[in-house]
């Protein structure tokens, strides 16, 4: 078997079983679209037709679906989703065999899917982060082809670009109407944009919209279009909503983690960000929310109107949005019940699909108007590679989700982390699965010290500037050594058991089974 | 003299706490034995504590321990803590000059052969200990800084605390007065209420306009806030900048007498000006002369 | 060795390790059991330390359960002094 290498140095096969030849990652920006977009056959619908039909056992039988199919679901429903189970137990029940499922995003409430790959009914697993039993499960070894994991840019633009091709999308849609529409604002499980589920509408091959709260025709707002569904089923109850979205999400009252969040606020405004039409993404929780705490603060001192956030919107942002401090908000995904409250009634909080927010191969996503964008890790490297896929144990417990994406279009990335998750030392001399690539990072802050990455020479001078308290990354990994002690390696077993695709596609890194 | 604008407490028997503690840059870090640690983990905390002084990188922080009183641990935790060079010893409920001399003595013993001197703050949590302040000020030149404890103290008195305290009033002023008397620091109370950073700055604005040289702070996210009120204004440098001109070119006049703005320039002026300057150049806001 | 009474300490917070402690009978040893959020990296370190510490305190015959959640050194020194002294041992003074 042959070994390329890529271009972060990782070593990897010239193909893989279960999944394909690797193309290898050349670069954040190397790999250019090579094709047109896919498209699904045309149909028509009779002016008498009706698309409600009794259950899901009934749209199976109509399509209908068979082994080896491609099935797809968004994950906006996230740890209180219902349909993913429904769907696959109505498989399960129906003998069928060999599905893949296109899941956005694996939830610990999706453990059923793990008997599903026991008894045949699923061999594969197409998704852009993964958590609970499933992911256990994954890094195991139990799924017979390896799991493909993507950012959600690269999902909408594999849909886009036909190297995910889905026979069938079930849309669990938190209100519908008979004839399709759907929108994620109403409804006992209204979870605000629904931007995940906006590209497999668009392209898969049959669309189910799933609900538990049918309304009047025509329905309004429209997310996702009548147009492209073909079968509405009415269900009990589509998902939890406590699962869902949480009350309010919360900053961090850790010290240190405040500590981390201040001191990133003061890097954007030494990186001299700080100023009208300022653009942001933050993450929904820990040091990275509480950075948008003291991000506002910079902003209310300096009399600064931002142009947009972005996200994963929490209510902390529409907060900023209802104080004036953003002209907009651009929603792919909303964390709790202040978000989908704005959406639902804001003009200047707008709901955009996945490929708007992220993809690469497109007239220019979200991700590349960002100023600055601040998210974690799991490890981060020498190289600044970051890993958010395992944890330190060698299991997966995430994904890139949207990691990468940003990463790569917006002006300053910033990531914050502990020095020592635990005892465990966050800097590495290699990351065990490279997920975002070191070349889009800029700056790493810690309770300790900020990093910046070596082909940042221009932040660097303006944060010596600043009395930012300035390491090298070097240093830092050896302070946090000095500390903890030198850790032990982690070794893995040799069956690749996921196989980390960048935003355009190519192979970055490579999952192997956990011992 | 030793800035001591903040003084962090952390819990002497929580070791993420004591690990990251030289994280939120407080002017002191002060391992608490005492009111922080229940009294069936005094010899856990004491163990802790005397190995994080040994491990820990504090940064700048100053290292300090709260022991126990005379009366229950202090005479343990004097020669258990002494030998790992704790910068500082802050003694709790210190009434009398006695009570500091009889640290000092048990702090001699336990110090090993070419130790740096462990320095002494004085905890005056009790009316008997405000009473007896200047003599607890005098009573051994290892005693750097007089503290000051209102919870203690307003509960001994049966009075209600309150944020604006002005049932602390007169005992601030005592500290304040005792310790300037013995060209000391003093040190001010916490400010308990975590959540009202309003509330926090103005206390500690009345804390410096009293006289009080720092803040003692049971919380991270207080120290900027503290820092900000203690440390020189721009106003306050420009201003000691402009003072130390008009007296140099007095000086190089051979004039008697310097002035500025039409008023006189005397040596409290002087010193006042001196000190802001020495104070700005050692948080690096003003550059060196 | 007889002398000597089981004993706990530590606590099972982030960054702590809870130690319990049983004298052996002679010649058993020292054994140390131990479970960890860091086993992985840290198991065969955090094993060292403990027994670095016993030895020091000259104690031959003990039976150690650790429960680590992520403790430095430090921590795991300080827990192990605190449990051998809570068992009886008198403590060597010069740890330093």
């Amino acid at each position: 078997m042959n070994q390329l290498t890529n271009a972060i140095g990782r070593d990897l096969p010239e193909s893989i079983e279960g999944y394909g030849k690797v193309r290898p990652f050349a670069g954040a920006f190397a790999t250019l679209p090579d094709m047109p977009r896919q498209a699904p056959k045309v149909k028509r619908a009779l002016p008498s037709e009706q698309k409600l039909v009794e259950d899901i056992e009934t749209v199976f039988k109509q399509i209908p679906i068979k082994d080896g199919m491609t099935l797809s679901f968004h994950h906006h429903l996230r740890n209180g989703d219902g349909v993913v189970n429904l769907v696959l137990a109505v498989a399960a029940k129906l003998g069928i065999k060999n599905l893949t499922v296109a899941l956005s995003s694996v939830f610990p409430v999706h453990a059923p899917l793990v008997e599903h790959v026991k008894n045949g009914v699923v061999v594969g697993l197409d998704t852009n982060y993964m958590s609970g039993p499933v992911a256990q499960a994954v890094s195991h070894g139990l799924f017979p082809r390896p799991v493909v994991m993507r950012t959600h840019g690269g999902r909408a633009r594999a849909i886009e670009c036909g190297q995910l091709k889905i026979d069938v999308a079930f849309i669990a849609a938190p209100a519908a109407d008979d004839y399709g529409n759907v929108n994620g604002v109403e409804g006992p499980a209204a979870c605000g944009s629904l931007g995940y589920a906006i590209p497999d509408a668009q392209y898969a091959d049959h669309v189910v919209a799933v609900t538990d709260h049918l309304m009047p025709y025509p329905l309004s707002p429209i997310s996702i279009p009548q147009t492209r569904v073909d079968y509405v089923v009415k269900v009990e109850c589509i998902g939890d909503p406590k699962g869902i979205v949480s009350g309010t999400t919360k900053i961090t009252r850790d010290p240190v983690g405040l500590k981390i969040a201040e001191t990133t606020a003061k890097v954007i405004k030494a990186a001299g960000l700080i100023k009208d039409d300022f653009s942001f993404q933050t993450g929904a929780g820990g040091a990275s929310l509480a950075a948008a705490y003291y991000v506002r603060q910079m902003m209310e001192e300096a009399g600064v109107t931002g142009s947009f956030a972005l996200g994963g919107i929490t209510g902390y942002m529409v907060e900023m949005l209802e104080a004036g401090l953003f002209r907009k908000l651009i929603d792919v995904q909303g964390f709790d019940l202040d978000a989908v409250r704005s959406i639902a009634s804001n003009p200047k909080h707008l709901e955009v699909s996945a490929d708007f927010y992220a993809s690469p191969f497109n007239m220019g996503a979200a991700v590349n108007k960002l100023d600055v964008v601040v998210l974690g890790a799991t490890e981060i490297d020498t190289d600044f590679n970051v890993n958010v896929v395992t944890g330190s144990d060698g299991v997966v417990m995430g994904g890139s989700g949207g990691h990468s994406d940003a990463a790569a279009g917006a002006k300053m990335t910033i990531i914050v982390a502990n020095l020592l998750r635990g005892r465990l030392p966050i800097i590495k001399g290699q990351v065990l699965t490279a997920t975002t690539p070191g070349e889009t990072i800029d700056v790493l802050v810690t309770e300790r010290g900020v990093a910046v990455n070596p082909n940042r020479t221009d932040l660097y001078e303006k944060f010596k500037a600043a009395g930012l308290p300035l390491k090298t990354v070097e240093e830092l990994k050896i302070l946090a050594e000095k500390m903890a002690g030198v850790p032990e390696s982690i070794t893995t077993g040799e069956k690749i058991v996921a196989v980390v695709e960048y935003r355009d596609g190519t192979v970055i890194d490579v999952v192997r089974q956990s011992k | 003299m030793d800035l001591r604008r903040t003084m962090l407490f952390m819990p002497g028997n929580n070791p993420g706490m004591l690990q990251n503690g030289g994280v939120f840059g407080a002017d002191a870090i002060i391992l608490d034995l005492e009111d922080a640690v229940a009294p069936q983990e005094k010899d856990a905390a004491r163990l802790l504590v005397a190995q994080s002084l040994k491990t820990v990188d504090y940064g700048t922080s100053e290292k300090v321990v709260r022991i126990n009183p005379l009366d229950t641990f202090a005479r343990i935790d004097i020669p258990a803590i002494v030998p790992c060079c704790p910068d500082a010893i802050l003694v709790p409920k210190v009434e009398s000059s006695e009570d500091i001399q009889e640290v000092a003595r048990l702090v001699a013993v336990a110090e090993k052969p070419g130790q740096a001197q462990v320095k002494l703050i004085a905890l005056l949590e009790t009316p008997r200990g405000i009473a007896e302040a200047y003599r607890i000020a005098k009573a051994d030149k290892r005693v750097v800084a007089l503290a000051f404890g209102a919870e203690d103290y307003t509960a001994s008195l049966g009075a209600k605390r309150t944020k604006e305290g002005t049932e602390i009033f007169t005992a601030r002023t005592i500290v304040v007065n005792s310790a300037a008397a013995v060209g000391i620091q003093s040190i001010d109370t916490p400010f308990t209420d975590v959540n009202d950073i309003e509330g926090l700055v103005a206390d500690t604005q009345l804390a410096k306009q009293l006289g009080f040289k720092g803040k003692l702070s049971i919380n991270p996210r207080q120290i900027d806030d503290i820092h900000k009120v203690f440390n020189p204004t721009v106003q306050d440098i420009n201003w000691a900048e402009r003072i130390i001109k008009a007296i140099r070119k007095a000086e190089a006049e051979g004039a008697g007498v310097a002035s500025l703005d039409g008023k006189m320039v005397d040596a409290p002026i002087v010193a006042r000006a001196e000190l802001i300057l020495y104070l700005a150049r050692l948080l690096g806001l003003a550059e060196e002369a | 060795m007889n002398e000597l009474k089981p004993a706990q300490a530590g606590t099972l917070e982030s960054n702590d390790i809870m130690i319990t402690m049983a004298p052996g009978a002679q010649g058993s040893g020292v054994i140390i059991d131990l479970e960890s959020i860091v086993l992985a990296q840290y198991g065969p370190a955090i094993k060292q330390t403990i027994a670095a510490v016993v030895a020091e305190q000259n104690v031959t015959d003990i039976y150690i359960k650790a429960v680590d959640r992520g403790a430095l050194d430090c921590t795991i020194q300080a827990r192990t002094l605190t449990a051998l002294a809570r068992t009886g041992v008198i403590l060597q003074k010069e740890l330093i």
